[in-house]
């Protein structure tokens, strides 16, 4: 077994530990200093295999550097120094060590060559995300953080299950598209698709990332759905029940987060609304559509990032969460105000914001195959996202009615963590060239020509007419919205109660007949045996041999009559 | 100072009402600037005059439709799984 080379995401998992015993100024360099130096690493990794390790007969490849993994590798590493930034004053060890580690598993995954190293990676970034879920602290994120673990450890077990099956049945462990048709290769895909947050199991997302800490859900918004999106564009690309299932998410993200009054969930549906995007492009599976949904999973990590630092900082100063708390705070959080907006554009793919210039490719590929239904829902999600995240959001939270609430803008940290994004957002949307040159196939596209600039305009400007026409129907309540989680959470519990009450009434009424026989038996025996019955009272020798003679006798005339 | 003048500048009536007018403007204009783009069809019905601006519109309306009628099926009140 040989190492030649070092995984970039071991760099993370490892330095993770290091956390809990610097001092404050040590941890901050390594929480800011560790992301970089990743970035670096990955982003000067030649082409090729390498860090490989022979493992009985197979070649693991720790390493494999293209441009789609390090597209992702790029970002993640990216996402993490933000976060970090944005992180500094979090108290939790425990939440800073599991996103190091989460983040680690993530680069991990993005450069894994083979399925067992992808696997490993995976299951690494199970465990933190759910350990960033736990940290948030308190009796209801242990529940909550026992059911993402859970929903987790059945997708790794199917992933894992495919691999096995995948490999047995004589497949490659090389990690490279794989045919869905197989056994092995269908349960690739499921266990990748539980992890993109794909129907029938979405509701684990909504469910456990908002209940995580101000900085937990920044942190998790990234990476475990975009490491999904990634496994689908390397091993699934142009497979057609994406495209349906992709269409799904993006309507259930818009439906649901428009009923929804907390506004981290809010931004939760939209995360499964966004991958959708991402999802369709890769069933699409042109080049168009693969670099679409590439380009588009590095601009919403950063978008989406930025959105719920700003959602964050506003939970951070407040402590509230829920719309209905909220608004008004546009007066006195300017910049945390105005970095939402931006990121709320650039996920509605707001012209000169990164949403634009990544999501179009994945709407115009659709154009491009003559998709005309596909291409018909594309562009009606493109108008729902402006009204559910791109209005909604900023409006109920910073505008609306005032709730009086006037507190300042978070700390320096978090305020340069959004700044930077949402530069980012604004800088990607200008000058596009830099992303396109991370893709993984050419790009001859260009965004900005007057029609697609128009008529992007028209569509979400007409979603915000209608926003604003219909806002009496939007009146946010104290309310959820029921989803799949309901049979787990209430239907499964219900059945597991009714069936231990009958299990235990069973048991009562068995245990009761069963003592009234036992009495009885004691009963008849003592009718017969007690002291003053026939065969009992003071037996003496004599008797009991006689005794013993007549049954010796009975047993000898049954021999004789059934010989 | 009266009660409209200690709002924030942005919450007065006045401003919501140029608000208005100026969103106002800017959709007939966005409408109007259809008339000088050289419209690329894809299905035919893409290209004609204004599709994506009452296209934007009347989707955005149906899905806010949409959603209050499941709502009405399927909202709880969020203590709902509270113990």
């Amino acid at each position: 077994m040989t190492i030649s080379a070092f995984p970039p995401g071991a760099l993370l998992i490892l330095g993770a530990m290091l956390l809990p015993f610097g001092g404050p100024r040590t941890r901050t360099a390594l929480m800011l200093g560790l992301p970089l130096a990743t970035l670096w690493v990955v982003w000067n990794l030649p082409d090729g295999a390498s860090a490989t390790i022979a493992v009985f007969n197979y070649e693991l490849i720790l390493v494999r550097s293209d441009a789609l993994g390090r597209l992702f590798a790029i970002i993640f590493s990216l996402m993490a120094f933000a976060g970090f930034l944005f992180a500094l004053r979090q108290r939790s060890t425990l939440e800073l060590v599991a996103a190091m580690t989460y983040a680690g598993g993530a680069v991990g995954v993005a450069l894994a060559g083979d399925f067992v190293t992808l696997f490993v990676f995976w299951e690494i970034m199970a465990l933190a995300s759910s350990t960033i879920v736990f940290s948030a602290g308190g009796r209801q994120s242990t529940k909550v953080a026992m059911r993402y673990f859970q929903v987790h450890m059945a997708g790794g077990a199917l992933l894992l299950s495919g691999i096995l099956v995948h490999v047995t049945a004589g497949g490659s462990i090389t990690f490279d598209s794989v045919d869905t048709n197989t056994l092995g290769g269908a349960l690739i895909l499921a266990g990748v698709l539980l992890n993109a947050a794909a129907p029938p199991v979405s509701a684990w997302l909504p469910d456990a990332y908002p209940e995580a800490s101000y900085s937990g859900m920044v942190f998790l918004s990234a990476f475990t759905t975009k490491a999904a999106v990634y496994a689908l564009i390397r091993g699934f690309p142009g497979t057609e029940i994406l495209i349906w299932i992709g269409l799904f998410m993006i309507f259930y993200g818009i439906i649901y987060a428009l009923l929804e009054n907390d506004m981290r969930r809010i931004l939760a549906y939209s995360i499964v609304n966004q991958v959708g995007f991402m999802v369709v492009g890769v069933g699409i599976g042109t080049e168009m559509a693969l670099n679409g949904a590439a380009a588009h999973a590095f601009a919403h990590i950063i978008y989406k990032a930025l959105l719920l630092m700003s959602a964050g900082a506003v939970l951070y100063q407040t402590g509230k969460r829920k719309c209905t708390d909220l608004g008004g705070l546009f007066q006195s959080m300017p910049v945390t105000t105005v970095c939402g907006i931006i990121g709320a554009l650039s996920i509605s793919s707001f012209p000169w914001t990164s949403g634009f210039v990544s999501k179009s490719m994945i709407n115009d590929a659709a154009g491009h195959e003559h998709l005309a239904f596909t291409w018909f829902l594309l562009m009606a999600a493109s108008a729902g996202v402006f009204l559910h995240a791109g209005i909604k959001f900023p409006w109920f939270v910073f505008f609306q009615k005032d709730s009086g609430l006037r507190s300042p803008d978070p700390p320096w940290n978090m305020r340069f963590a959004m700044i930077f994004f949402a530069a980012l957002c604004i800088g990607l949307g200008i000058w596009p060239q830099p992303l396109y040159m991370l893709l993984p196939f050419p790009v001859a596209y260009e965004p900005y020509t007057a029609a697609h600039v128009v008529n992007m305009l028209q569509l979400l400007m007409f979603s915000g007419l209608a926003f604003f026409l219909m806002l009496p129907l939007m009146r946010r309540t104290l309310t959820i919205t029921l989803d799949v989680d309901w049979i787990y959470r209430r239907l499964a519990p219900i059945i597991v109660r009714r069936c231990a009450a009958i299990t235990l009434e069973l048991n009562a009424r068995a245990r009761h007949t069963m003592l009234q026989i036992h009495s009885e038996v004691a009963k008849l025996t003592r009718n017969w045996y007690g002291e003053n019955s026939k065969l009992g009272g003071v037996q003496t020798v004599g008797s009991t041999i006689a005794i013993a003679l007549f049954v010796f006798a009975i047993i000898l005339l049954w021999d004789l009559f059934t010989a | 100072m009266t009660e409209n003048e200690s709002k924030h500048w942005l919450l007065r009536p006045r401003t919501i009402r140029l608000l208005w007018i100026g969103f106002t403007v800017v959709l007939a204009l966005l409408v109007l600037a259809d008339m000088f783009i050289h419209p690329h069809t894809l299905f035919g019905v893409d290209g004609t005059f204004g599709f994506y601006a009452w296209y934007g519109l009347l989707t955005c309306a149906a899905m806010v439709l949409f959603a209050k009628a499941l709502g009405l099926l399927l909202k709880r009140p969020d203590t709902y799984y509270d113990d």
